[in-house]
């Protein structure tokens, strides 16, 4: 029996290899990132499943040793009264602690510099595109460029993105894998997140986490575009698209599906509208133009250090007024 | 009136699904035969007084064993329909809401009505056993512990064919689980059958911990006491941390949907957030609560099928002890993605792989027990060999997910399905299948046929990764969970159908161990010697199936592995112990009021459910009367008497 059980784990081994070869491996997006934090995140996984593997791969080999060695029908040694030995078990909890220390400093030290909310440091000025969850679907604005989409975004390659998202519905997680990693969309609250493409091509969009009946059919596609690209396009979604007007919003807002659809202006403060409609907080300066940046706030205070490097946030909104619902 | 009946009924039943209506005739054509059978065997009284109002620890856990493996089946089919529905794009087999109330069933069937009883149950046979104790410390209360349960997973479970079942997911985040979104009655299914629930494990994990501290056998100091006890203890202390929080979240939700006050809803100064941290705060504990028994479980088969100490008892104690606190530092891993920002990432990220670190050494103190042992494979010891690696990889990507700036990539996806359904089915379910096998001659006095059990654990194995091992690719394909189906253009066909084969091997594994249950029960071996195993520990020293009172004399403890020491001794020539005298041996009664009383509870909670206060109401007040009744009850025990006691083990020991 034993035999036939090293045959089969050779045998699967060889052919989960074959179908990870073959066909797969481009689909794999998550470790086909096409963008800087995407492949930040790819060798911070890569860097954490090696260290893993130096622990697993040697138990595994040890485990079908042992078992193997020990069976009843081969007369290895005996010793049933051997029940401790200082030397290895100093042996083994050191080994975890080590590679856990490792993986820990490796950890803190990339949680600080791929936090989603810390802009990137580049040349270019970030777009902004402000998100917002619906049930189900993703409506977009661009606060600079005066215009609105419903499950698709278009932005220049190698240019930052500064997300800000929110959510009038219950909350779902905003996902592009090959960009990089997710961040949830709250309401009452702007959470940011800042991507950037570094190569045209159209990536898969999704809504991560379930909010009801129809978040499957939250999916979106997120093409990236050379500048000139996006300038067409943005003037052509502003010559030939509807405007969105404070109905045309609460019409979108109702559940259900959508089609792709754009909008050539969006209303005033909409955005900020959305994020304090939940009685998060009710900024003055919030009549802003179309380039606000308001936000309700980040969910947390100790994130005032980053934002304080952030120009786009103003000071006063640190105050976790997502938090308080006693205003209004 | 006809009218009105009708569109009461249309309400109250759910209706429009084929599949329901055919769960209908089957649970209405089940209630019938079992009530017949009942009726025309004459077993009524039987089913009262030796079952529905017992409080022996050894028929309890059976009763949990019962229900928990009914649950796993009603889990399982739900898993198997999810898996039919994803077999293939664009399937319409389920439409989303069905979906979405199959997976959220699923997840909270299987965590807290399948696991948790099933762990309960081994509580319940092995821990009085093993510590040579007579009874648990509270045995009225382990009985009402046990038909809290019972009731609270009914309750829930009915919410399938009754007014229809909760789809906001196994934790229920709000908004989406509270009135506005959910205002059916499927979110307060949920709260109910959850809560009275949660009550009987919250005095389950009382009961063991005081039973674990104050009812050992004389000489056995805490150092001298079996690893499975020892896993117990660490799981109950996590379980009595734990569960309060779940009752109180659970209480803020309903005040929420209920009286309309807003604990977790934005509009009115409330915050969800607040509830995802409370949920997390219960939830994260409650896999390592159910994950460690499994451990002590595994400990126990490794010695005794290596024939040898076990290797590292101190570590594996401190190990147990050590995750059991730590799992309550962990609960923020489950939102890394919410902004929490990098200093609280950070600091979760490592109490999360700090876990890691204990963990790893178990499993080496394992293999080292093992280790110039002399091993024999009977099936326990398969699905100890069998866990090994699947925990050990499924801990790896738990590892890979504690990294919280990639969790960002895993968070949501089926990456993540993958990790945790290896480390639960791989380290839980596989750990009490590896206990129920071990501990069943003891249990039933029978021995489950080997053969057939062999073919139920090839099965599962195999099963198991070729459902769960293309979740992972998927994961990093951009699948994400609970979608309720995918379009061809995605390539996550090939994979996906894979999977579903593996659910179905799986399925194919479990009607196995149920043949083999049948099949034992018709040609069993009889465990005549009430040591089948050549076991180490207390509970193999009394005939199978045990006596009422257990052992008719307290054993005398002196060292770990008490009795293996014992039968060693014997065979190097010396004399056994002396056995003390015998005495008459003092028993609890068996009352009825834990059954009566959980029952007003279910009748409680069905009312509430509903918005019935009529029935609500005197619900509670039959649970209130239940207590005043109880309180009042002053003979609750009985002696046993010495004549009796020779009999009971001159019967037992014939066989012998």
């Amino acid at each position: 029996m034993m035999k036939g059980l090293r045959r089969l784990t050779a045998m699967m081994s060889l052919l989960a290899m074959t179908i990870l070869m073959t066909g797969c491996g481009d689909k794999l997006i998550v470790l086909n990132p096409k963008g800087e934090i995407g492949k930040h995140q790819l060798d911070l996984i890569i860097i954490s499943t090696v260290l893993c593997l130096v622990v697993i791969v040697p138990v595994l080999i040890l485990t079908f040793y042992i078992v193997w060695k020990y069976r009843k029908e081969k007369k290895a040694k005996y010793d049933p009264n051997w029940e401790h030995s200082t030397k290895l078990e100093t042996i083994w909890w050191s080994i975890p602690i080590v590679i856990i220390a490792i993986l820990a400093v490796i950890t803190v030290q990339y949680s600080y510099k791929l936090e989603p909310s810390k802009p990137l440091e580049h040349e270019a000025e970030p777009i902004v595109i402000q998100v917002t969850s619906l049930d189900w679907k993703w409506l977009f604005q661009y606060p600079d460029q005066g215009i609105a989409t419903v499950n698709y975004i278009q932005f220049p390659d190698n240019v930052p993105i500064q997300f800000e998202l929110t959510s009038d519905a219950p909350m779902n997680s905003f996902w592009i894998p090959q960009l990089g990693g997710q961040i949830y969309t709250m309401s009452g609250m702007a959470m940011k997140l800042h991507l950037i493409a570094n190569e045209p091509g159209s990536y898969l969009g999704m809504g991560a986490n379930f909010s009801g009946r129809e978040f499957g059919k939250m999916q979106f596609t997120a093409k990236a575009t050379s500048q000139e690209e996006f300038d067409t396009w943005v003037q052509s979604v502003k010559d030939s698209s509807p405007a969105l007007t404070k109905e045309g919003y609460e019409q979108l807002a109702i559940p259900g599906v959508s089609e792709v659809e754009t909008f050539s202006s969006i209303p005033t403060g909409l955005f900020q509208e959305i994020v304090t409609k939940y009685g998060g907080h009710n900024h003055p300066s919030s009549e802003g133009g179309s380039n606000n940046n308001e936000h309700g706030s980040h969910s947390n205070s100790d994130k005032a250090a980053d934002s304080d490097k952030a120009p786009v946030i103003e000071k006063e909104d640190h105050s976790s007024t997502n938090h308080e619902g006693h205003t209004k | 009136m006809l009218d009105k009946i009708k569109d009461f009924a249309s309400d109250f039943f759910v209706t429009g699904d084929p599949l329901i209506y055919g769960a209908d005739v089957s649970i209405g054509l089940t209630i019938i035969a079992v009530v017949f059978a009942l009726t025309y065997f004459k077993k009524w009284t039987w089913l009262w007084r030796d079952w529905l109002t017992t409080v022996d620890h050894k028929k309890i856990g059976i009763m949990y064993v019962i229900a928990s493996l009914l649950m796993l089946f009603r889990g399982g089919v739900d898993a198997l329909l999810m898996r039919t529905q994803l077999a293939i794009p664009d399937s319409e087999f389920l439409s989303p809401e069905h979906y979405n109330q199959i997976f959220t069933t699923h997840g909270v069937i299987m965590i807290l009505f399948m696991a948790m009883p099933l762990m309960f149950g081994l509580f319940n046979l092995v821990v009085p056993l093993q510590l040579g104790a007579r009874d648990v410390a509270f045995p009225f209360l382990n009985s009402l512990s046990f038909w809290l349960f019972f009731f609270g997973a009914m309750l829930f479970n009915v919410s399938f064919v009754i007014g229809g079942s909760p789809d906001a997911g196994w934790l229920s985040y709000p908004p989406l689980s509270g009135i506005s979104h959910s205002p059916g009655v499927g979110q307060d299914f949920y709260i109910w059958g959850i809560q009275i629930s949660g009550i009987g494990s919250l005095m389950t994990g009382i009961n063991f911990i005081v039973t674990i501290l104050k009812m050992r056998a004389p000489g056995m100091k805490l150092m001298k006491m079996p690893m499975f006890s020892w896993s117990v203890l660490s799981s109950c202390l996590t379980i009595i941390l734990a569960f309060p929080i779940l009752t109180v979240t659970l209480a803020l939700l309903f005040i929420d949907r209920y009286l309309g006050a807003h604990f977790f809803t934005l509009d009115g100064g409330g915050n969800p957030m607040m509830y995802i941290n409370l949920i997390w705060m219960w939830g994260h504990p409650e896999v390592y609560i159910v994950v460690l028994p499994a451990f002590g479980i595994f400990s126990e088969i490794a010695a005794t099928f290596a024939k040898k100490k076990l290797f590292g008892y101190k570590s594996m104690v401190f190990a147990l002890m050590s995750i059991s606190l730590l799992s309550f530092f962990t609960w923020a891993h489950h939102f890394f993605t919410m902004g929490s920002g990098a200093n609280v990432n950070a600091f979760f990220a490592v109490t999360t792989m700090i876990i890691a670190i204990p963990t790893g050494v178990k499993v080496f103190n394992w293999l080292f027990t093992m280790y110039r042992g002399r091993l024999s494979f009977p099936t326990p010891m398969l699905w100890m060999i069998g866990f090994i690696p699947c925990f050990v990889v499924g801990g790896m990507t738990g590892v890979l997910l504690s990294v919280a700036p990639a969790d960002f990539q895993f968070h949501n996806s089926y990456f993540l399905i993958a990790h945790f359904h290896q480390v639960l089915i791989g380290g839980v379910a596989f750990g009490y299948f590896a206990g129920l096998y071990y501990w069943w001659p003891k249990v039933f006095g029978f021995k489950l046929n080997e053969k057939i059990g062999k073919w139920a654990f090839w099965t599962w194995n195999i099963g198991f990764y070729v459902c769960f091992m293309p979740q992972y690719f998927l994961g990093l394909m951009g699948m994400t969970r609970r979608v309720s189906s995918y379009g061809w253009d995605k390539g996550w066909y090939e994979l996906n159908l894979t999977s579903t084969i593996g659910g179905f091997l799986m399925g194919i594994g479990f009607l196995f161990q149920v043949w083999q249950i049948l099949h034992s029960i018709k040609f069993m071996e009889k465990d005549t010697t009430g040591d089948p195993w050549d076991g180490r520990t207390l509970e193999w020293t009394i005939p199978s199936p045990a006596p009422l009172y257990n052992f008719a004399t307290l054993p005398q403890v002196t060292e770990k592995d008490d009795f293996w020491e014992e039968k060693q001794r014997i065979a190097q020539g010396h004399a056994p112990k002396p056995r003390p005298q015998l005495e008459p041996i003092h028993m609890p009664k068996n009352s009825g009021i834990p059954f009566v009383m959980s029952a007003f509870w279910f009748v409680a909670g069905f009312g509430f459910v509903f918005d019935w206060l009529w029935m609500a109401i005197p619900g509670l007040i039959g649970v209130a009367v239940c207590m005043l009744v109880h309180s009042f009850r002053y003979k609750t025990d009985y002696y046993i008497s010495v004549d009796e006691i020779k009999r009971t083990e001159a019967a037992a020991r014939r066989v012998v």
